[in-house]
């Protein structure tokens, strides 16, 4: 498929899209197809049959963010969303088209949760119908790709991401720039692209409703990313978890080689690439690139010493490269609109958004976009917005290897450096708000425990280290420690950060050493007061009532 | 051929070639670096942590044994910071196991028991875990003990890169990690053993061994994998 082809097909999807009188799309994430959202489209089929309309489409879609007023409907023309659908509204939904919305089900989309969002990665989810290339094609998509393989070189579409200022959206925040030009200047007479969609932070699921809701915009990210650092096969390392994302993009990457975006000599030129999609087994430790890499060669997935990176020696020895899924969903625009535009959104030296996935207790749990920069006041109390008669105490960013923020570092901005210097970490998204009834230290003794199940075994320090922590840490919290149990356990964190194998032990102290820095007095009522001022550490509890 | 390198070691200037590793330099300076994992002739996998230097430049600890030396490089490989990481982690290993030196065949010829009397270890200061770990004595001639593993791979490694039979795998993961013969079947009747028996000479502890073997009897000798693979090297 050349761009004239292109522009065709998108000229004829946009025309046929606009005979469609009334268009309903029905959210198919797996937060809303859970509360039941196939049978609320199956029901408003029925209605639609029913009465015999003509012109009226019902499609599925992709996660619209707020998962917590799920089931979610989009009615279009008028930009009308449903939340908490149910199969029995659809006759009333159906009966509205053309009249005036339902309004018991009706969503405020002018809500701070909305307007203060920038959908820049998330700009198609349940926009477009995740399962059919043309919907994608309609709204632009893959000119970005066939402009860049046509009329630029691998050199300039580097530079452009330079410009961008893009950062890995993994966690660690490295330059996507560098990391693509290592890769592309290694001699090697193959090269690898590899998409990491192993997310295994709890209560983080961005990744997913990427591939979920645009699978195509990933494609289309690795495809740009192969041709700039001269990759002819890709993996996509999906976590079997996922069992929705994996069906769409494969899905998607039939359809892609249907119309000639995938496989040999793309838009006629001499471009091969070859994408895969690969699944995890369950382990959390495969989302570190070097465990990631051994589990696509089916070896066990255990980490190794870099370097040497994988950009110089990565699968099978071959030079690879590794981004994270929201890092390749960034790619796009920034070649569509130019570099220099994406530079314009962020920080200094965050640019762009990042998607979080907000969770615990918050008004609105759900996906959410922001630009770099918001402080994290304006997430939790505006767009989270915390529940009545319920006082905020910590956020937790970072999964397992992240930390807690307290109240009085709220007003600090989103970006990889400011939530290092407050002791947590960017992280791939996960964002847990926690109320005053949570008890820090067995938020701390969660995250060690996930990290001590999660460990490879592979190092000293992380396997037996993360044991110890989570032996001391069970200590305090059933009120049988001492100050030497806490000493040592401090000890145990500085130890198991320093010599750790890789992030996940390198990051297992971090839930804890956040906890200790900002909430020690709880620890010391759990040790000294043999109380939980939360009272949310049984064996404490019961002691206060008796 | 590599480039010939410059390079400091504790302050020493001494010079190696560009595909040597820090442990190779500072062996051959006589510069002491504490190993577990490692064993000349099968590859470095950079898993016991022991042997974690400083390198000048480098916000992290490297492993001796699996980083390769480079022009200009200052390493510093005994700080008090590296000890006290390096005492805490042979600590983890007796807490983690069951390492009763008094009932042990390799006593007085333990790797891991003369680690601990180098660091000057008198005493564990973490909580035992005395894990409940089983003994498999069905194989004709040897047995292992997985109370005194440490799950240094040495045998897997061995038993894969060098007798070519895979017969040692690990299983499970994190604390629960084990080493098993084949899909986990008794040692007897696994049917890919050759019965080399070179992954007893590489243990470094009591956990593999000869039967009919008393305390203190069994000594480990491993002289013959440089042996072996110098020759492999001479007839490539």
């Amino acid at each position: 498929m050349n761009a004239e082809e292109l522009f065709e097909l998108a000229t004829k999807e946009r025309a046929s899209q606009a005979r469609i009188a009334h268009k309903m799309v029905v959210c198919m994430g797996t937060a809303c197809q859970s509360a039941g959202s196939e049978r609320v489209q199956e029901q408003i089929e029925t209605e639609v049959k029913k009465r015999g309309l003509q012109e009226c489409q019902i499609a599925q879609g992709g996660c619209r963010g707020l998962c917590a007023a799920g089931p979610m409907v989009s009615v279009e023309p008028g930009q009308i969303l449903y939340q908490a659908v149910t199969p029995d509204d659809a006759a009333a939904i159906v009966e509205s088209l053309g009249n005036t919305p339902v309004k018991r089900l009706h969503c405020d989309t002018e809500s701070p949760f909305f307007t203060r969002q920038h959908r820049i990665v998330l700009e198609h989810a349940g926009i477009i119908n995740p399962d059919r290339i043309t919907d994608y094609i309609a709204v632009n998509g893959y000119t970005a790709f066939v402009k860049t393989l046509t009329e630029m070189s691998p050199g300039e579409v580097i530079d452009q991401i330079k410009r961008s200022g893009l950062r890995g959206r993994g966690g660690a925040g490295y330059p996507t720039a560098l990391k693509w030009s290592t890769v592309a200047k290694a001699i090697a007479e193959r090269k690898y692209i590899v998409c990491n969609g192993d997310e295994g932070d709890p209560g983080a699921f961005m990744d997913r409703s990427v591939m979920e809701a645009d699978p195509h915009r990933l494609i289309e990210g690795m495809l740009i990313a192969a041709y700039a650092v001269g990759a002819e096969e890709g993996f996509i390392y999906v976590r079997a978890e996922y069992p929705l994302a994996v069906k769409r993009l494969r899905h998607a990457i039939r359809q892609a080689e249907k119309h000639g975006l995938l496989g040999h000599n793309i838009c006629g030129t001499h471009f091969n690439f070859k994408l895969d999609i690969r699944l995890g087994a369950g382990a959390f430790v495969c989302g570190e690139e070097t465990s990631l890499i051994a589990s696509i060669e089916g070896k066990r997935g255990n980490p190794r010493p870099r370097p040497p990176y994988p950009a110089e020696h990565g699968l099978w020895g071959y030079p690879t490269l590794i981004n994270n899924v929201e890092t390749f969903a960034n790619v796009v625009p920034i070649l569509r609109d130019g570099g220099d535009a994406f530079a314009r959104i962020g920080t200094e030296n965050s640019k762009g958004t990042k998607v979080f996935a907000l969770t615990g207790s918050v008004e609105r749990t759900g996906l959410i976009e922001v630009p770099m920069g918001i402080t994290l006041r304006e997430i939790v109390y505006d767009i989270g917005g915390m529940p009545e008669g319920k006082r905020f105490k910590a956020v937790q960013t970072g999964g397992p290897s992240g930390g807690c923020i307290p109240e009085e570092h709220l007003d600090i901005t989103v970006d990889y450096e400011s939530l290092m210097t407050v002791g947590s970490f960017m992280g791939s998204g996960g964002m847990i708000v926690m109320d005053d009834t949570a008890c820090m230290v067995d938020v701390a003794k969660f995250f060690v425990e996930f990290c001590m199940s999660e460990s490879c075994g592979k190092c000293i320090p992380c396997r037996v280290g993360t044991a110890q922590m989570y032996h001391l840490l069970h200590r305090i919290t059933a009120g049988e420690a001492t100050f030497d149990d806490l000493a040592l356990l401090e000890e145990l964190c500085d130890v198991i950060k320093h010599t750790s194998l890789c992030g996940l032990g390198q990051g297992a102290p971090n839930p804890v050493k956040s906890t200790l820095r900002y909430f020690r007095d709880e620890y010391v009522a759990h040790i000294v007061d043999k109380t939980c001022p939360a009272g949310v550490c049984n064996a404490l509890t019961k002691k206060v009532h008796i | 051929m590599s480039r010939v390198v410059t390079l400091k070691v504790n302050e020493i200037h001494v010079s190696g070639r560009a595909d040597e590793t820090i442990l190779d330099i500072a062996r051959e300076h006589d510069i002491f670096i504490p190993t577990l994992c490692q064993v000349d002739g099968l590859s470095n996998i950079g898993a016991c942590r022991l042997c974690l230097v400083e390198v000048k430049g480098s916000n992290k600890l490297l492993p001796a044994c699996a980083t390769l030396v480079t022009e200009g490089m200052e390493i510093l490989t005994d700080t008090e910071q590296l000890s006290r990481y390096r005492r805490m982690t042979v600590e983890m290993l007796f807490a983690e196991g069951n390492h009763i030196c008094s009932v042990c065949v390799v006593n007085g010829h333990c790797e891991l028991q003369d680690m601990a009397v180098k660091m000057g270890i008198d005493h564990i200061r973490l909580p035992y875990f005395y894990p409940n770990r089983n003994v498999d004595a069905s194989h004709q001639r040897f047995a292992i003990d997985h109370n005194r593993c440490i799950l240094c791979t040495r045998c897997v490694r061995i038993c894969d890169e060098i007798e070519g039979a895979h017969t040692w795998d690990v299983m499970n993961r994190g604390i629960d990690s084990r080493i098993i013969t084949d899909l986990n079947q008794p040692w007897g009747e696994s049917e890919t053993c050759t019965s080399c028996g070179k992954c007893i000479q590489v243990c470094p502890t009591g956990a593999l061994f000869e039967k009919g073997k008393a305390v203190g009897e069994m000594t480990k000798r491993y002289a013959f994998l440089s042996y072996l693979t110098h020759m492999r090297e001479v007839r490539k």
